[in-house]
């Protein structure tokens, strides 16, 4: 007899994982599916967690070799790549492990091996130890995403390699190239600029992450070049020849013009990532998708066919980790008869570069787009009395309200730790709050958080300490 | 727990509505199947029931906002007195129920959720302005008030601007009022304008002496009424009448379909009713099954429904003959226009005491006058001269309809 499960999900990424959690909270009877091992998807395998581990290190060396000196402290720094690679590869193990663990607390059934769908309540899992049919009244598809590839250009993961091989290259390249200047490539080419790589970054757009808003993207790349990091935005890589020692790559700019020619060790594929529905068995059980290949639902996340989910990167919407999980309780809830939702506007998005990018709600150029008026307020990092004492004053929060209602629409931040910060903007957009009402919360001081006050101040002009 | 409050099937044709108005505000507590809102759709108004009882905990689609099927409209926050739904979920573990939502306990329904106090910027604004903010209500979680809801309540508050001094020759824009057109307006607009652009109409008259059924009607009316919980009116009479002569006349009863004619061998009379939102033709399906005190019993739901804007869509959709009464408001004569795909609409008028010759003298009788609006496309004058002279045969001498001649 087939195994019966009231839901299985078939993907344990931050998508899948969150979500047969939740199930199993909610008293359903749950199964979840993951071709990997170790549980955790993209974001814990080859994802966030590792690259945080590595942008942590390599920027406690830049600490040490710039920072220590203007601290009074003297010290020679170096580092061992194998020892940093380690201490990544033991983040994540713990980390999956404590995916287990979870699924232990909440009663459930990890399966490895590549799930497909066999037909309505039905899914057919291909596991070392041979297939296994599983009956159930539900199935979540959170398959998330892969590497988008580049024409003309085959990932190898040695010396061309997507973030995946750029999260263990053995040693540190002399020169790298990053195609495509989006958050992934910014965080991977700053781990390894900071190791010591001459780091250049070809974008096809005439700016860097696409998405964030302009005047944040803009002191970003500005800041980033001050680093030693090289761009060459609007144009296009058009080819690419394997020399003794390295690689030759053509290119020109995005709108034609003349060729040119750069020279990699290393080249590090970063233009994107797609939904990975492969092998799914989605076109045999009739679940549509859209142009882009992503599986579509409704504002439930339940596809055109009933008793079919999905969640995260596999549908559309920001590829991130927390939006997957977010769409994971949602799911849930509305498999268990209630009423999950996620408000997408609210969603916060963070480069963990130095200094960090987060952001929170709409940009400028949305809301000019949209036709709303707004009223901006800003203060920077070198007014922040804590950025001062910790050398770190790079960077600026601002933050847009509704001009007529004051609601706080959006807000942007460069700096030091603003990743950690940009929680407290999430929840006053959530909650719907004005300007004002950050500017009348108490903040601690001396804390970086308190730049975000004095922004929320700026916006109706009291800002107190500029 | 938050139910979602979705816009419901409004059957097949119609995926679009507009927001007419809320019946309940963010913060008011609501019982379950309690109406909440009012959609407006190409036919007809549908209310929009509470999928539980509780606290109208927000609303996600403003007062003219075109919504689809399955737009959630908002949330209802299920009443406190509820179970605490992580004991509800541990009870119904076994099976998941499907994504809809839960029952509502039957409680007592709570008078409200417990609210959140004001933030900041309100208390702020309450204090200067010295305004109550607890009879607002609140926009923002759990009814919580925003610093939008207290500008609002503010700008609502004020005494309105000195009133300018009567301006002797204001501008015409200045006395002239604008309003969105409704979305049933619209349909009307187009779905006539339509009618007269594809089809060749033309309308042709008669006039009825009433004095027969009115002596029927009279004699028989308590009788009638007693045995049928109904008025016995003129439309069930009408109703027969037309009957009669659409049998007799098919191309009345039918329409054409790209390069075909259907004849329909159904009667599905259309009946137009009044409302204050403007003019709804429920349909009397297969008419000719009934009697007259069951078409006189539909017609009598039919209006009183129209009125309280309670029909259902799908009483609204087809048709095969329409009947408009324009009498009711006194007109004498009027060229009603087509119901496409119709082919044929009788105008009924005012019945009014005139002299007429009846042999070699001059009496006077109830007389109303007919027009039939006829699709000249696939009805030929001939025809619909007779079939109106066959409803006016039928009403002279209702005992015709007994015998069916």
């Amino acid at each position: 007899m087939a195994e019966n499960f009231d839901v299985v999900v078939i993907g344990g990424g931050p998508g899948g994982y969150n979500c047969a959690i939740r199930c199993g909270q909610l008293g359903l009877t749950v199964a979840c599916i993951d071709k990997r091992g170790p549980f955790g998807g993209t974001c814990l395998n080859i994802g966030c967690i590792p690259s945080k581990a590595l942008l942590h290190a390599s920027d406690l060396l830049e600490v040490a070799r710039y920072d220590f000196p203007r601290f009074g402290i003297t010290a020679t720094p170096s580092f061992d790549l194998k020892a940093m690679m380690a201490q990544k590869d033991k983040v994540v193990g713990e980390l999956t492990k404590g995916v287990e663990f979870l699924f232990k607390k909440n009663k459930v059934t990890p399966i490895v091996g590549e799930g497909k769908i066999a037909g309505p309540g039905r899914v057919s899992v291909k596991t070392k130890d041979g297939a296994r049919e599983i009956a159930c009244k539900h199935i979540v598809i959170a398959t998330g995403s892969d590497v988008a590839p580049l024409a003309g250009v085959s990932i190898d993961e040695k010396t061309i390699v997507s973030s995946t091989g750029a999260l263990s290259l053995p040693a540190v390249p002399k020169r790298m190239l990053v195609v495509g200047a989006g958050v992934i490539g910014l965080e991977l080419g700053s781990v390894w600029r900071r190791l010591g790589s001459e780091v250049q970054i070809v974008e096809f757009l005439d700016r860097i992450v696409p998405g964030v808003d302009a005047e944040v993207a803009k002191q970003f790349q500005r800041l980033l070049e001050r680093q030693g990091m090289k761009f060459k935005l609007a144009s296009k890589v058009v080819g690419l020849e394997k020399k003794a020692d390295g690689y030759t790559i053509a290119v020109e700019p995005a709108q034609g013009g003349a060729r040119e020619t750069l020279e990699a060790d290393v080249i590090m594929v970063c233009v994107g990532r797609r939904p990975f529905t492969e092998n799914l068995g989605l076109d045999e059980a009739g679940v549509k998708r859209d142009a882009r290949g992503r599986v579509m639902t409704d504002a439930h996340l339940q596809t055109n066919v009933p008793g079919i989910w999905a969640i995260g990167d596999v549908r559309e919407g920001a590829m991130l980790a927390h939006k997957a999980e977010d769409e994971a309780v949602a799911c849930a809830e509305n498999i268990a008869g209630r009423a999950g939702h996620v408000n997408y506007d609210a969603i916060p998005s963070v480069i963990y570069t130095y200094p960090e990018v987060a952001t929170v709600g709409k940009t400028e150029e949305e809301l000019k787009a949209a036709g709303i008026a707004y009223k901006v307020g800003k203060f920077p990092f070198t007014a922040n009395p804590r950025a001062k004492t910790i050398l770190s004053t790079e960077g600026f929060v601002k933050v847009i309200a509704d001009a007529a209602t004051d609601r706080v629409l959006g807000v942007h931040m460069i700096g030091p730790d603003v990743g950690n910060m940009i929680g407290e903007a999430s929840l006053a957009i959530e909650f719907s709050a004005s300007a004002e009402d950050i500017a009348r919360t108490s903040h601690a001081h001396p804390t970086l958080t308190e730049a975000i006050r004095q922004a929320a101040m700026a916006v109706d002009g009291w800002a107190m300490q500029m | 727990m938050s139910i979602e409050i979705k816009v419901p099937a409004m059957g097949e044709s119609v995926t679009e509505a507009t927001i007419a108005r809320w019946l309940k505000k963010e913060g008011d507590s609501v019982n379950r199947d309690e109406p909440l809102v009012e959609l407006e759709t190409d036919k007809v108004s549908v209310e929009v029931p509470s999928p539980a009882a509780g606290v109208l905990e927000h609303i996600s689609v403003q007062q003219g906002g075109t919504v689809g099927v399955g737009t959630v409209l908002g949330a209802v926050a299920e009443g406190a007195a509820a179970k605490a739904p992580s004991q509800q979920s541990k009870t119904q573990s076994a099976k998941p129920v499907k994504a809809e939502a839960p029952k509502a306990e039957p409680k007592p329904a709570p008078a409200s959720a417990p609210v959140p106090p004001p933030p900041p910027s309100v208390r702020r604004i309450a204090e200067e302005a010295k305004l109550d903010v607890s009879a607002i209500a609140g926009s923002g979680k759990r009814g919580q008030l925003t610093k939008a809801d207290a500008l609002a309540a503010l700008e609502a508050a004020k005494p309105p601007a000195a009133a300018a001094p009567a301006q002797p020759r204001a501008g015409r824009a200045e006395r002239e009022e604008r309003v969105a057109m409704s979305r049933l307006r619209k349909t009307i607009a187009l779905r006539l304008k339509e009618s007269q652009e594809i089809a060749a109409q033309l309308t042709t008259f008669n006039e009825v002496d009433m004095s027969k059924v009115m002596a029927l009607r009279s004699t028989y009316k308590d009788g009638f009424e007693k045995k049928h919980g109904v008025k016995l009116g003129f439309m069930g009479f009408f109703v027969k009448a037309c009957i009669a002569a659409l049998k007799e006349i098919p191309a009345v009863n039918a329409e054409i379909d790209g390069d075909d004619i259907v004849y329909k061998n159904y009667y599905d009379i259309g009946v137009a009713v009044s409302t204050d939102r403007g003019l709804v033709v429920p349909v009397v399906r297969d008419a000719e099954s009934l009697s007259l005190a069951e078409a006189e019993k539909a017609i009598a739901d039919f209006a009183t429904r129209a009125r309280d804007n309670k029909l259902k869509l799908e009483e609204l959709l087809g048709g095969t003959f329409t009947i408009t009464n324009g009498g009711v408001f006194g007109s004498l004569m009027s060229t009603p226009i087509l119901n496409l795909p119709q082919s044929g609409i009788l105008g009924m008028h005012k019945i009014q005491n005139r002299p007429v010759a009846i042999g070699d003298k001059i009496e006077i009788r109830p007389m109303m006058y007919l027009a039939l609006s006829y699709d000249h496309r696939l009805v030929d004058g001939r025809e619909a001269v007779t079939f109106l002279v066959r409803v006016k045969e039928n009403l002279e001498d209702p005992q015709r309809l007994l015998l069916d001649l």
